[in-house]
């Protein structure tokens, strides 16, 4: 199942593990001891993170590594992005009321 | 004409607040009143090709703006504002929710608060919008950008983002 790139930052442990694998990858177990949650609930988080294809998984001999996709996070930037042009496009069209409105007084 | 006016825009996706400021070449009760007379903002809230049409509205604490944001091909998204404080021509707050053409508001909303000041002739606008759910906000840009399909820059950048995914 695809699922949605907000899923993924939606949930405060979810962004914590982001953060916490965004400098290094870390196995399951070395992200599980950073929280005070049950290892299973840690390997949902990483479940639905790796179905976001914000994390990546690797195998390294035994254990697997988890490491962030960087430029997955980059489209949230793009996104967000797409907000700051509403707010322009608003405040531009303000600029002139407010000039209509100023033409007015006088 | 207005690009040496400050615009600052910024995300914490981790509070879940959109903080906005903005200046305008205007005196600051001409911009509390684009801010807060319906007939005004509706004159520029929606992003064009949008209009913005609103049904009522109450200017005071516990009343209410019932609006609309139309598209292009006519859609109505209806939407609730509920004023929770105001300190004219200074700060005003709001509850803003979606809601259905009967007034019915679809929660979690968004709190939004407003703050005006002015300096030498420029008024400064701050906007700090809490929202509820991130999911929330996509809802919002859809609505947009569905609206926007007429002006190609918008509908590009939506393409180049959608096509990475």
């Amino acid at each position: 199942m695809r699922r949605d790139i907000f899923q993924a930052i939606a949930d405060p442990t979810r962004r914590a593990i982001i953060i916490l694998i965004a400098s290094q990858a870390m196995t399951p177990n070395a992200i599980a001891d950073n929280f005070h949650t049950t290892r299973q609930s840690v390997s949902k988080h990483l479940r639905i993170l790796t179905e976001c294809e914000l994390v990546k998984q690797e195998q390294q001999g035994r254990e697997i590594y988890y490491s962030l996709e960087i430029e997955k996070m980059k489209e949230i930037d793009k996104w967000l992005n797409q907000f700051r042009k509403i707010w322009e496009t608003r405040f531009n069209q303000l600029d002139k009321v407010l000039l209509t409105m100023k033409k007015q007084k006088k | 004409m207005t690009n040496d006016l400050l615009f600052d825009f910024t995300v914490d996706k981790a509070t879940k607040t959109v903080t906005i400021t903005r200046e305008f070449d205007a005196e600051l009760h001409l911009v509390w009143d684009a801010f807060t007379k319906a007939e005004l903002i509706d004159q520029w809230i929606a992003p064009k090709p949008m209009t913005s049409k609103t049904k009522y509205q109450d200017f005071k604490v516990g009343g209410k703006r019932f609006y609309a944001m139309v598209s292009p091909e006519g859609q109505e998204r209806w939407a609730i504002q509920e004023y929770t404080s105001i300190t004219p021509r200074t700060n005003f707050k709001m509850y803003n929710a979606f809601a259905d053409a009967a007034e019915n508001p679809e929660l979690p909303g968004s709190e939004w608060d407003h703050s005006f000041s002015e300096q030498n002739g420029t008024t400064k606008v701050n906007i700090v919008i809490y929202n509820e759910s991130l999911e929330r906000l996509e809802r919002i840009l859809d609505g947009f950008t569905q609206g926007m399909k007429m002006s190609l820059s918008n509908l590009e950048n939506l393409l180049a983002t959608l096509s990475q995914k």
